[in-house]
Order: structure tokens, then C-alpha cells, then sequence
């Protein structure tokens, strides 16, 4: 646990005394619906979680409250973790995608000005 | 049948009813429908989806994202407006300003005038950081003074006969180096996006003498830096026709439509309506004030189907705007999956 004072938390997890990791909040700063809904719909494509939300807990403080309870004994982390690969894995097809498209359009017009 | 069809309805259309909007949420997750396997599947994705890029002209960018759910396409959005940065004026040292605007106006305005420069050559400048050093700062000075034309006309009224300078335009503002800015940026010509800004109005005697500080900024943090007029989307429109409709009442819907969704073709004499191209529909529901139409169309979106508009500033082009926006969605997953790994999680 090798943190300095200053450092600003990013992430956050709160979990009921007792249980067995597979219901944990995660506490995500300075984010906020963009992140929030996208990651959910991620993680909601998950056929082990049972139930994922996030809420803004208050408008004026940017952070929002992500909560996973997963089917069974898998530890919640996972699904977590496999949401945000899965939304960069999205993202980074989008984007090749996009560029692929754009340079198309281009080359097409380019030829049609011809 | 008209099950399968009422669940595929379901799935992938929100259908806009005369009172009320129906099947707006998402709901092919896992285990909502029997039948369809809803898990992500990276594959299928990548199949299903495509961006086909309608018109670019300028400044202004339309294309189409298909096959993609509205919480991501959302996020692109939201990220467009407030989370691409960019550089615009933050710091105003007012040396001199006898104009009749005030200092506090002046500096607003100047904050909100786009400057053309790339913001991905500069970095955030440093919390509590007075002075700016050249990798996260720019400089600019606006130096005008307003004089008398002891050559015009006695009796002329123009001002723009009478005195010189009286308008102050964003064009006045010139880029002062810091430091080894001239080495590092040697071909860079860092002004204002538009020259015909107008600023501020004179007359003889008065001047305005000061320097300003650009920074990068996100528009989170202040609309000044947000990098697009706008950036919006819509769903494609589906109209279908649940009966033939013709004659007159043919007639009336084309009216019911934005111009050229409507078309009637003349099959055996008579008058018959058809779909031509929904997509230019703006849906204003006219048809819902006809008693006779309104059981006979049935107004829907196609859910997965989002036409992006974006407009820029001019400071960068639109696509690259939408590539940033992208990877800067990408940053912020990247930056919670460091923190998993990083802190050992109890």
C-alpha cells in the first residue's frame, strides 16, 4: 500500500463486510455518464453478471457509484475488468473502421473530381 | 410469425407512437430473450458493424455509425462537446484599455475567439503554474490605438472615412514566442481562426494594449474550449406503411412528410404512395393529426442506426476530432485498467 498523501484516488471499492467479493461498488472519480453508461452496456453483455448500475451520487461532486454482483462465486473484478477490454477493444475497432471509411471517401471523390 | 415479429420489433426499432415513445431502452442483454444469445461478442460485432461517411464539406462531417449500441455512440458524443481539448485564451494582463468595453467583457470575449493551433503539440499547463513555460503556453498581443483621419470629408458620417483603427477584429492579434517557440514550432503560423472577429469598437484616443496567455483546456472545464459548433446524432427513420394507400388519402400523407420521403407512383391508374427515403424525414408526427392516416403508418427509428453531424471550429478538421474523441475513450478505460492492476484489490 505504497501511497503517497497526495495522491488523488481514482478507484474505489466499497463492499459489504462478509461477502464473498462477488458484490462490490466501485467508486470511479472524476467520471461521469460518458464512461458510466458505456461500460455498463459492456458489462451487462456479460452472461455471469447478475446485476450492474452506476448512479451519479451528486451532481456537483464528478464521481459515480458502479456497482456489479456477478452470478455465483466469481469475483466481480472480472467482469470489471473484462468491460473495460471489451469497451477498448470497441472503441479501437470503431476507430479503424472510421479511418478506413474516411480515406474511402476521400479516394472517391478524389477520383470523381477526375 | 407475428410473435417472432412483434420480439424483432422489439429488439431493434423504437417506435414513436402517437402519445408516447415505445421500446426506447435497450434490451438484448443476456438471458431478457430466449432464443437469441446476447452475450458480446467481439466477432459479431465486427461483422454487424460499419461507418459509411455521408458528406464532408469543411468543416462540417455527416456520417453514419451502424450496428453500434446509443450508450457508446452517446459517449463519442458527449466526449466531442466537452472532453477533446483544444487551445483558447485563459489569462488577459490588460496593460491599457480606454475603449468602452470593459476589461472584464474584453477578456471574455478574447476567451472565446478559437485559435488555430493544434492542441495535441502542447500540454496541460501544471496546477498552480503562474508563469507558463513554452511547452503549455501561448502568447498573443492585441496593440490598437484609435486615431483621427485629418483627411476626410468635413461633413462625411462613416466612421470608417473618419478614423483609423475604430474596429478592433481578431485579425489585430499577433503570436508572441515564448521562449524556443520559434525553434520548436518554426513553420507555425499560430492566429486566430477567423480574421473577421470583431472585438471591440473605438474612437480617436483610445486604445487597448494587452497580452494574452492560451492555454489547454477541455470543455468540460469551459464551453470556450470545446473543439466543435456542434456534434450531434439521430436515428435513421423507418416508416412503414401498414396498408396501401391511395388517391387521395395518398395525396395527404406525401403532404404529412419532409419533401421526398413520400413518393407516388401510378400503378394501373391509380395513385399509390411509397416509401422513397426515409432517412430525410425529420419526423414532426403531422400524420397522427389525420384520423384516417394514423392507424395506416407505423413512425419508428432503427435502433443500432445513428447519422452523426458534426460541425467544428475550424481548429482541427472534423474527423480528426472523431478520432480523438475515440481515443480519448480509450484513455479512460486504459487508465481504470492500470488502477486494477496497480492497487491490489483486497
Amino acid at each position: 500500500m505504497a501511497e503517497e498523501g497526495e495522491r488523488k484516488a481514482v478507484l474505489e471499492t466499497v463492499q459489504a463486510d462478509g461477502t464473498d467479493g462477488s458484490c462490490i461498488t466501485f467508486v470511479l472519480h472524476d467520471e461521469d455518464h460518458t464512461l458510466g453508461n458505456a461500460l455498463r452496456y459492456m458489462v451487462m453483455k456479460n452472461p455471469d453478471v447478475e446485476f450492474c448500475g452506476y448512479c451519479i451520487t451528486h451532481p456537483s461532486e464528478s464521481k459515480i457509484n458502479f456497482r456489479i454482483q456477478t452470478r455465483g462465486a466469481l469475483p466481480a473484478v472480472e467482469p470489471f475488468r473484462r468491460g473495460l477490454s471489451d469497451l477498448m477493444g470497441v472503441c479501437q475497432h470503431v476507430l479503424n473502421t472510421f479511418e478506413r471509411s474516411m480515406k474511402e471517401y476521400r479516394a472517391q471523390r478524389e477520383e470523381e473530381m477526375q | 410469425m407475428a410473435a417472432q415479429r412483434r420480439t424483432e420489433e422489439m429488439r431493434d426499432r423504437v417506435v414513436l407512437g402517437e402519445f408516447g415513445v415505445r421500446n426506447v431502452h435497450t434490451t438484448d442483454f443476456p438471458g431478457n430473450y430466449s432464443g437469441y444469445d446476447d452475450a458480446w461478442d467481439q466477432r459479431r460485432f465486427e461483422e454487424a458493424f460499419r461507418v459509411d461517411v455521408i458528406r464532408e464539406e469543411g468543416d462540417e462531417l455527416e456520417f453514419d455509425m451502424v450496428g453500434i449500441d446509443a450508450a457508446i455512440a452517446n459517449a463519442f458524443r458527449r466526449i466531442l462537446l466537452a472532453e477533446v481539448p483544444t487551445m483558447a485564451v485563459e489569462k488577459v494582463f490588460v496593460y491599457n484599455n480606454t475603449s468602452i468595453v470593459q476589461d472584464e467583457i474584453l477578456a471574455h470575449r478574447l476567451g472565446l475567439i478559437p485559435i488555430r493551433a493544434d492542441p495535441r503539440l502542447f500540454e496541460y499547463r501544471n496546477q498552480g503554474d503562474e508563469e507558463g513555460t513554452e511547452i503549455d503556453t501561448l502568447q498573443f498581443q492585441l496593440k490598437i490605438k484609435c486615431s483621427r483621419n485629418s483627411q476626410a470629408a468635413k461633413e462625411s458620417s462613416d466612421p470608417d472615412e473618419l478614423y483609423f483603427n475604430h474596429k478592433v477584429y481578431s485579425k489585430h492579434m499577433t503570436w508572441v514566442p515564448l521562449g524556443n517557440q520559434t525553434d520548436l514550432f518554426p513553420d507555425a503560423d499560430f492566429r486566430p481562426v477567423h480574421d473577421d472577429i470583431l472585438i471591440a469598437l473605438l474612437r480617436p484616443g483610445q486604445e487597448i494594449d494587452v497580452l494574452m496567455h492560451c492555454v489547454k483546456g477541455i470543455g468540460k472545464d469551459h464551453a470556450k474550449f470545446s473543439p466543435v459548433a456542434t456534434a450531434s446524432y439521430r436515428l435513421l427513420p423507418d416508416i412503414t406503411l401498414l396498408q396501401p394507400i391511395e388517391d387521395e388519402a395518398a395525396e395527404m400523407l406525401q403532404k404529412c412528410f419532409s419533401p421526398g420521403v413520400i413518393e407516388i407512383q401510378n400503378i394501373k391508374g391509380k395513385k399509390v404512395a411509397r416509401v422513397a427515403n426515409a432517412r430525410l424525414d425529420t419526423f414532426s408526427r403531422e400524420v397522427f393529426r389525420h384520423e384516417s392516416l394514423k392507424n395506416l403508418v407505423r413512425l419508428a427509428r432503427v435502433r443500432n442506426h445513428y447519422i452523426f453531424s458534426v460541425e467544428s471550429t475550424g481548429i482541427l478538421p472534423p474527423d480528426v476530432l472523431v478520432s480523438e474523441a475515440i481515443k480519448i475513450l480509450m484513455g479512460k478505460c486504459q487508465r481504470f485498467l492500470n488502477e486494477l492492476d496497480s492497487v491490489p484489490m483486497e
